[in-house]
């Protein structure tokens, strides 16, 4: 078992723009909004930056290749920029790169940017693309949703629960990001809905409805992270630090074996969830997770999520949801400041607005919809690419010590 | 009497059928003479189906139970080919994993196309697959639309276990333009039907008609089955009496049901009528475009003990009635309906890979590790199977014949498909394998997780800027043969 990175790393500061259909910006300004509020939270000059990452989903539709974008838009020192692209974990993986830099000595002080503008491709949803030369002569086309939607299909089947039973379930994981989302000013979607809208709503991917579906936006979000000894050495207290940084990548085995998996659960996340609670000592998450922001895609892949991350019990995640377990107020709150359902998805922004959330209410600094009971771990979680073929990423974050 | 013949047959008939009705109440304002003809229903393929598609359900059809390394030659006839030059049975022997050692050509260029090259099979030596198969545009509004309809018709021919000996044939050539379609062009341009009856079909196929069977040293009388391909109502059996065979003898042309299929048509009807035949019963099968071909056969009494198949009887058994006929506009490039930037997706098929994969994509060649057993789709260096990372190990695995059951499925609203919501998921082979992909034909309550499915060959996009078109396997609900419903 490697050593891990729990308590190695500290955020010095971090930034979000407000998510949403932000006509009135390109991406390098949006990079800047972000980039604004995280340096002034850390307190220190662009010129202390050793190095950066940038996450991106679908860099061909806005900042275009490499990441000179980056570079330009916070006109950078010359310092090494990454450009990471990996489907919807790209943010928490940009903040990987910077966080393991840091990690390793190779720098004192890094930033991970996320980034993402979809509201210029004229349609929404996400734009159609190739995936590939093989993928394309042998793949389906789809769309997300129609993706996502096959997970409640084998998720029925295997817990025998009834089509109705299910839509209600993820109807309740919809309305309760909407209530949260409410109390969010930088969120996309800010206006509470209740169940019955959800389920009337127009089908989008059977079983799956509009509401069932987040929307895409454009939006940035970044952290700025170093050492807590050079964190201490600038004056800050109350760190907050990184527990554990786990991502899992699909080999094939859900798409090409036959008999193996079942379609109604993510390996990919039941291996990123047992080495992040490893890595960040949680022995019992039900109990010692606080806050959980997960990849809340589409409502049945929060359902069935609530499983992989070992919260709920297998087959008993749609009556945790129903019951409101995950509520602000309930037992472990998911998506407090409104998930990607409400806050919004600017692809390669999410991970890092996920961290961004859980940063501030450890902090006690999420304003109105600050959870009350001094969270000590926050957990977030992406899922990018199809559930046939997928990448896991799961981060924990909690004041540095806990 | 030859000592070639008929090993065995098959067909496809699309499963929508459209009400000619439809076609009037919309179009009938303008041309009232469509009224008597608005009566039946016609066979209508989908938008992700084409000459090429259909042509190999019929040869599966056709090949069921047969060992299809026999097959030495395979003929794929057609005025509707998508490509003018790229050997569209090339396409065929792909889909239908036949030997690379095999010959393979297009027949096209008249409705005797399949005819004639049945014909010339029978005339040679080899073991020769036959596929007849058409999809014709019409434009709306026009008797032709009314009339045409789409399908294919297979035969593999050659002198083992023959199900039907070739007795003799006859051919005639005369350039007799009663329509004709120019390279390049939509849509046929016909002339006056009662010039076509009298000229045509009495003249020239009736001569013909009466020569063959001279030739043959065959009474008229002696016909038991006389498939006359011409759709017309009446001709067949004005044309069976003027040589002598009894009109009660004529098969049905099936332009009530299926409608008139072009090329594929002698072949089609040909297929229905061996369904029937009874051991020693003499069948003339007789064509008609730029001149006759007149064929006959008696059937042996291998005959009775024929592989199962769907045939004709089973695809017409087969059937959804279908009143939707903007769709049926839409699926043939006739209705300019809006859709949407997310058909704007390029669909440039890079030759080299095509190449590289094109077992896997136009035949679904899986593969097998020989040390594990893991069957997989496709094949790759090191095996999918998680407990171990076998490297070179893996031998083709057909699955294209194989069942499968639905694991995860959707239907997709959001999606651009021509026939919405677009439905996908992941199936599961019987003896291993899995493939996430779309099905045709389906509705939402024909599918369900653990659902049976069997694989058709299919369009998956066309490449609209350079003309191209990807084809790929879809499932479909398998079910058994319908027409075979209620026998133990």
């Amino acid at each position: 078992m490697p050593r891990g990175i729990k308590d190695k790393v500290a955020i010095l500061g971090m930034g979000c723009t407000k998510f949403g259909e932000r006509w009135d910006k390109d991406p390098d300004e949006l990079m800047v909004e972000a980039f604004d509020e995280a340096i002034a939270d850390a307190g220190i000059e662009t010129s202390m930056i050793d190095a950066a990452w940038l996450g991106v989903g679908f860099d061909q539709m806005n900042i275009g290749p490499s990441g000179i974008p980056l570079s330009i838009a916070l006109r950078l020192p010359n310092i090494g920029v990454t450009k990471i692209e990996n489907y919807c974990a790209s943010g928490t993986d940009s903040f990987r790169g910077a966080v393991y830099a840091v990690a390793s000595g190779a720098a004192d002080i890094a930033l991970a940017m996320g980034v993402e503008k979809l509201k210029d491709t004229g349609y929404g949803g996400l734009p159609v693309r190739t995936r590939g030369t093989t993928y394309d002569m042998i793949g389906v086309t789809g769309t997300a949703p129609g993706a996502f939607a096959q997970i409640a299909s084998a998720y029925r089947n295997k817990y025998k629960v009834s089509p109705d039973d299910l839509k209600r379930a993820i109807a309740h994981v919809s309305v309760k990001s909407h209530a949260n989302g409410a109390k969010n000013p930088k969120a996309h979607l800010q206006k509470e809905i209740d169940i019955e809208t959800v389920m009337n709503a127009p089908m989008i991917a059977e079983p799956l409805g509009l509401y069932d579906c987040c929307g895409v936006s454009d939006g940035a979000a970044c952290a700025i992270v170093t050492t807590p000894e050079i964190a201490a050495a600038m004056g800050k207290t109350d760190l907050v630090a990184v527990k554990a940084l786990q991502i899992s990548a699909s080999n094939g085995w859900e798409l090409q074996a036959g008999g193996g998996w079942d379609g109604s659960y993510f390996p990919t996340t039941r291996v990123a969830a047992k080495k992040a609670y490893e890595e960040a000592g949680i022995t019992k998450p039900r109990e010692q997770v606080s806050l959980m922001e997960v990849h809340d895609c589409f409502s049945i892949t929060e359902l069935v999520t609530m499983e992989d991350l070992f919260i709920s019990e297998d087959g008993e995640g749609w009556k945790d949801v129903r019951d409101g377990f995950f509520d602000a107020d309930g037992g472990i709150p998911c998506q407090i400041d409104g998930g990607l359902k409400c806050f919004g998805h600017p692809i390669g922004a999410s991970g890092l607005r996920m961290i961004y959330e859980n940063y501030l209410q450890l902090l006690g600094r999420a304003g109105e919809r600050q959870r009350q009971d001094n969270p000590v771990f926050a957990l977030s979680h992406n899922l990018g690419g199809l559930p046939v073929q997928n990448v896991s990423a799961v981060a924990i974050v909690g004041l540095h010590g806990a | 009497m030859t000592d070639t013949g008929i090993i065995s047959f098959g067909a496809y008939i699309p499963k929508r059928r459209l009400q000619r009705a439809a076609i009037h109440a919309f179009n009938g304002w303008f041309a009232g003479g469509l009224k008597g003809l608005a009566r039946g229903e016609k066979a209508i393929s989908n938008w992700d189906e084409d000459p090429i598609t259909m042509a190999v359900e019929a040869a599966r059809d056709c090949m069921s139970g047969l060992d299809r390394t026999a097959v030495e030659t395979i003929t794929l006839a057609s005025t509707t080919l998508p490509f003018a030059d790229r050997l569209n049975a090339g396409i065929a022997k792909e889909a239908l994993t036949l030997n690379e050692a095999v010959s393979a050509s297009d027949m096209t260029g008249s409705l005797r196309a399949g005819s004639t090259a049945l014909l010339q099979a029978l005339d040679g030596s080899k073991t020769q697959l036959i596929v007849a198969s058409d999809r014709r545009l019409a434009k709306p509004g026009s008797d032709t639309e009314m009339n045409y309809g789409d399908a294919a018709g297979a035969m593999l021919v050659g002198k083992d276990d023959i199900l039907a000996r070739y007795i003799g044939g006859h051919s005639v050539t005369i350039d007799f333009v009663d329509h004709f379609r120019a390279t390049g062009v939509d849509f046929d341009y016909s002339w006056e039907a009662r010039w076509i009856r009298d000229e045509g079909y009495a003249a020239i196929l009736g001569e013909a008609l009466k020569d063959g069977l001279a030739k043959l040293e065959i009474d008229g009388s002696a016909i038991d089955h006389a498939v006359i391909a011409i759709p017309a109502r009446g001709v067949p059996q004005k044309l069976a009496k003027s040589a002598g065979i009894s009109p009660d003898n004529c098969a049905d042309t099936l332009t009530a049901i299926v409608g008139d299929t072009g090329a594929a048509h002698p072949l089609v009807m040909l297929a229905a009528t061996l369904e029937k035949a009874k051991p020693g019963e003499k069948i003339l099968l007789a064509s008609f475009g730029q001149g006759a071909d007149i064929l006959v056969f008696e059937a042996t009494d291998a005959i009775r003990k024929r592989a199962e198949n769907w045939g004709v009887s089973g695809h017409l058994a087969f059937r959804q009635e279908d009143s939707n006929y903007s769709r049926y506009l839409l699926h043939r490039g006739l209705h300019n309906l809006d859709l949407g930037m997310r058909a704007e997706l390029d669909e440039k098929q890079p030759g080299t890979t095509l190449f590289r994969k094109r077992k896997a994509v136009l035949g679904l060649m899986g593969a097998r590790c020989t040390k594990t057993g893991t069957v997989q789709f496709p094949k790759s260096d090191i095996t999918v199977n998680p407990n171990d990372r076998a490297q070179g190990t893996q031998e083709d695995w057909p699955l294209a014949e194989k069942r499968a059951k639905v694991v995860t499925f959707t239907a997709d609203s959001l999606a651009y498909s021509l026939d919405p919501p677009s439905f996908y998921g992941t199936i599961d082979f019987e003896g291993g394998g899995r493939l996430v992909t779309e099905f045709a034909d389906v509705s939402l309550d024909e599918v369900e997780v653990g659902v049976e499915m069997r694989m058709v060959f299919r369009i998956k996009a066309v490449d609209e800027k350079r003309h191209f078109k990807k084809y790929f396997w879809k499932a479909v609900p398998a079910i058994d043969n319908p027409a075979k419903k209620g026998d133990a």
